[in-house]
């Protein structure tokens, strides 16, 4: 859901751009306190692992297509601020170098999907964890619902952008966002729940990393 | 194996390393963004890049689409790597340092 340029009037580009950077100035003072040392080559591979899932569309209904964001994963294994700045990372470099996604829509972009995806991918995945328990399933069940959710809303904050820039109505086009994303979450959420299978059965040490999600189960 | 086990970190980054050698089989299909735009009969609003470095993830000046993605896919991959791995060392730095 890269938005490219032309999509955006310069309005919502300059607010876009201004809510991005004080999301990211939030999330650059937030995850200071929280970075143990083996989380350093851990961002590093999340960063070089988001990058190469989201070149690799899968098709969804009618001729369309869809790629991770891998934004409920980031928080997942990262915490939200660490999560939210490597896919800031992602996008940025998917901008400047691979012209994927405008300049002008840059703010949006991450937005959408390093703040947005990230820190509704988070709370989902906290909340459930919360109610869930220490059930087996728990964590892939939350991974899956946090994974598909922090799609759609990502989904539909790009709608309403767009709907703002004057681009397409809101009224149809909320909808149909919506509806496409709904299913390229499954998508996203598969993946995710994939990802966080092979972690558990692998390195589950790597999982407790992230001090925030392992409180988040009640397991201190 | 064995230097696998030790440097999981290693482990990760050649898996990335596999994902971006398998990127040419992708869907070529229009997005989600892509396919709702066109839709609603604005998809030829979008503007192309003021300059391009690898547009559509395509290494300039390789004949063959595979191989183009395929060295534009590693080098995001490292690239990513490194950048997220620098930011986690400043950060961390910063952080002892205050």
């Amino acid at each position: 859901m890269h938005i490219p340029d032309g999509f955006i009037s310069t309005g919502t580009a300059v607010v876009t751009y201004a809510a991005a950077a004080g999301g990211i100035g939030y999330a650059l003072r937030r995850v200071n306190r929280e970075l143990d040392e083996r989380q350093v080559p851990l961002l590093g591979v999340t960063a070089a692992f988001l990058f190469a899932a989201q070149m690799m569309n899968f098709p969804v209904a009618g001729g369309t297509s869809g790629h991770l964001l891998g934004g409920a994963l980031a928080a997942i294994l990262l915490g939200p601020w660490a999560g939210a700045l490597v896919l800031t990372a992602v996008v940025a470099v998917q901008a400047l170098l691979f012209q994927d996604g405008g300049l002008l829509a840059l703010g949006a972009n991450v937005l959408n999907m390093a703040l947005i995806g990230v820190l509704v991918g988070w709370l989902t995945y906290s909340s459930l964890k919360r109610l869930l328990g220490q059930r087996p399933w728990a964590s892939l069940a939350a991974g899956f619902a946090a994974a598909w959710l922090s799609v759609v809303i990502a989904s539909l904050a790009a709608s309403v952008e767009l709907a703002v820039s004057g681009t397409w109505p809101l009224g149809v086009a909320l909808p149909a966002m919506g509806l496409v994303h709904a299913l390229i979450g499954l998508g996203e959420g598969l993946i995710t729940v994939g990802v966080l299978a092979f972690l558990q059965a692998t390195r589950p040490d790597l999982l407790v990393l992230n001090r925030a999600a392992s409180q988040a189960g009640g397991a201190g | 194996m064995k230097v696998l086990k030790k440097n999981w970190w290693l482990a990760g980054l050649i898996l990335a390393l596999i994902l971006a050698l398998l990127s040419p089989l992708a869907s070529p299909h229009p997005d989600g963004l892509e396919r709702v735009a066109a839709d609603q009969g604005v998809g030829d609003q979008a503007q192309d890049a003021p300059y391009q470095v690898m547009p559509d993830y395509a290494f300039p000046g390789i004949e063959n689409d595979a191989l183009a993605t395929i060295v534009a896919g590693l080098l995001g991959t490292l690239l990513l790597f490194g950048l997220g791995y620098g930011l986690a060392w400043f950060l961390r730095r910063r952080s002892s340092a205050a």
